[in-house]
């Protein structure tokens, strides 16, 4: 799932300062899940909006980043002045792409794609390199978790377990050590892991992808 | 052959020293460590924005360090630059003459003085070497397109025999050696002990026949100093007894080269390791006590 965050109040207040009517719009998808964006977030933020002065209400689409969940809504979005967007970063972009006249905030910082792991903490698992060899690595990317992306790791900066970066943080290095242990693999991260290829990643620009067979 | 790589080919036990470049463009300061330590170190590793702290770059301050007839080995490390900038470096620091070369990954930019910086870490070290000996070996480039012109470059690698997990790390220097790691430079040992049973790994996997090791030592000017490098400096082990020692000494000075020059006594008795490298950070002036005191001086002639 897409992991995002609240942006500080104080900021989504600072860029809706010129504005008046504003339309919250919460998004019932991963930042609901997250608790960052949902239909309880979208209701609370719009009721201190009003407490700043605003004239704000709340309205939840179900997935902001598929168009024709937004169509349905064109009227209610078109009424306020502006819309402060409560989904991650592509559902502020589905909308404004749709609703091109309008000006969209975004009121969430998306932050990765990640997973709960307990209540109330998630975590990054994937980075979308667009190449996936987890599998080489006891399923514990290295390319997310370590903070230097090692595929030939440990740095020697793991100690007890921990990054040398963010102590609090496991080293990815540690958990795929122990991870391929268990499954009794050792001998394969006696490997030399090959420079990756990128190409497949962000650093080519923005990606798509087209599937001729659905493709209309 | 670079003159390191001939002593150590020769047998000797050889020494090599950090010097820090500054954080500034004043060349004077490369060359008054250079001149400190001209006849007590065989060759000084420049360090390539270390801790992540902008500084004179490796490259720049590699040559000043050469123009005062010290050899140096230029670290690269693969946090600021990728493949293309790393083997273009490395051509123009061959063609210029700069021989030894220490492929290392890099600190996190995060421990540095611009942590809001992107960074790169295209590849690892383990990666970096084997780009740089395939350039020189199998004239090639990563991508596989020939390369111009014959490459002379003795590489070398850090390890960490401290780190976790420790049973790992001699497999890891395996790798390092494997992609073309000639000479290996460790973390600084404080440790007799672990140090002493990592090496006897080494041997049993015949690792210190393929690689020169050089044991890391950092010689330690103050309690304040070892505290701070027992809590905050990854990656270093220092045993509560040093730090105890430190606390005791009523010249805490003295005490730390004393304690630096027994390490190199005790790590030059042990088999396989054919160096040291002593990384004197911002205190490099002692290197030439610390040399002397370990039997160490005078250092073989340059050719």
């Amino acid at each position: 799932m897409i992991v995002g965050e609240r942006k500080p109040l104080s900021i989504v207040i600072e860029n809706l300062s010129p504005w008046r009517k504003i339309l919250v719009l919460g998004c019932g998808t991963c930042v609901t899940v997250c608790m960052s964006g949902g239909e309880k977030e979208a209701q609370e933020v719009a009721a201190i909006l009003r407490l700043r002065g605003f004239q704000a209400r709340a309205l939840t689409i179900e997935r902001q980043c598929e168009m024709e969940f937004n169509r349905k809504f064109a009227e209610e979005i078109n009424r306020e002045e502006v819309v402060l967007s409560l989904a991650c970063g592509i559902g502020v972009q589905i909308l404004s792409d749709l609703f091109p006249q309008k000006p969209i905030f975004p009121g969430v910082n998306t932050t990765f794609m990640g997973a709960p792991i307990v209540q109330g903490l998630w975590e990054e698992r994937c980075s979308g390199c667009g190449d996936c060899i987890v599998h080489l690595f006891g399923n514990i990317c290295p390319v997310t978790r370590c903070a230097k992306s090692l595929l030939n790791g440990p740095c020697g900066g793991s100690q007890k377990g921990k990054c040398e970066v963010k102590p609090e943080r496991d080293c990815a290095w540690q958990l795929i050590y122990d991870r391929m242990r268990e499954q009794g693999r050792l001998e394969e991260l006696l490997r030399i892991h090959p420079p990756k290829d990128w190409s497949s990643s962000r650093y080519g620009g923005q990606r798509k992808m087209l599937r001729e067979d659905v493709y209309l | 052959m670079s003159f390191l790589q001939k002593l150590l080919k020769s047998g000797t036990f050889v020494v090599t020293a950090e010097v820090g470049p500054p954080k500034g463009c004043e060349r004077s300061v490369i060359e008054k460590k250079c001149r400190e330590l001209f006849d007590y170190v065989d060759a000084v590793n420049v360090t390539d924005n270390q801790t992540a702290i902008v500084r004179l770059s490796s490259f720049a301050s590699s040559l000043i360090a050469r123009e005062c007839g010290v050899e140096p080995v230029m670290q690269m490390v693969c946090r600021d630059r990728n493949r293309i900038a790393l083997q273009s470096d490395f051509l123009g620091a061959c063609a210029l003459g700069i021989e030894n070369f220490l492929c290392l990954t890099g600190d996190h930019q995060s421990m540095g003085n611009h942590p809001h910086s992107k960074n790169v870490f295209d590849i690892d070290s383990i990666q970096l070497l084997q780009i740089l000996s395939d350039l020189r070996d199998k004239k090639v480039f990563q991508n596989g397109e020939a390369v111009k012109g014959e490459i002379r470059a003795f590489l070398g690698a850090g390890e960490n025999p401290f780190a976790d997990p420790m049973e790992f790390r001699v497999y890891r220097l395996a790798k390092k050696i494997e992609a073309g790691a000639q000479f290996i430079q460790t973390q600084a040992v404080f440790d007799l002990e672990p140090f002493a049973r990592f090496m006897e790994e080494v041997r049993a996997m015949k690792l210190h026949e393929r690689a020169f090791i050089l044991a890391g030592v950092i010689p330690v000017k103050s309690l304040n100093a070892i505290r701070y490098m027992q809590s905050e400096v990854p990656g270093l082990v220092i045993p509560p007894f040093l730090v105890e020692r430190m606390e005791k000494a009523r010249d805490p000075k003295e005490e730390g080269i004393a304690m630096c020059v027994e390490i190199i006594e005790a790590v030059k008795k042990i088999e396989g390791v054919r160096g040291v490298h002593i990384m004197a950070i911002a205190w490099e002036s002692v290197v030439p006590e610390i040399v002397v005191r370990s039997g160490l001086y005078p250092r073989p002639k340059r050719g």
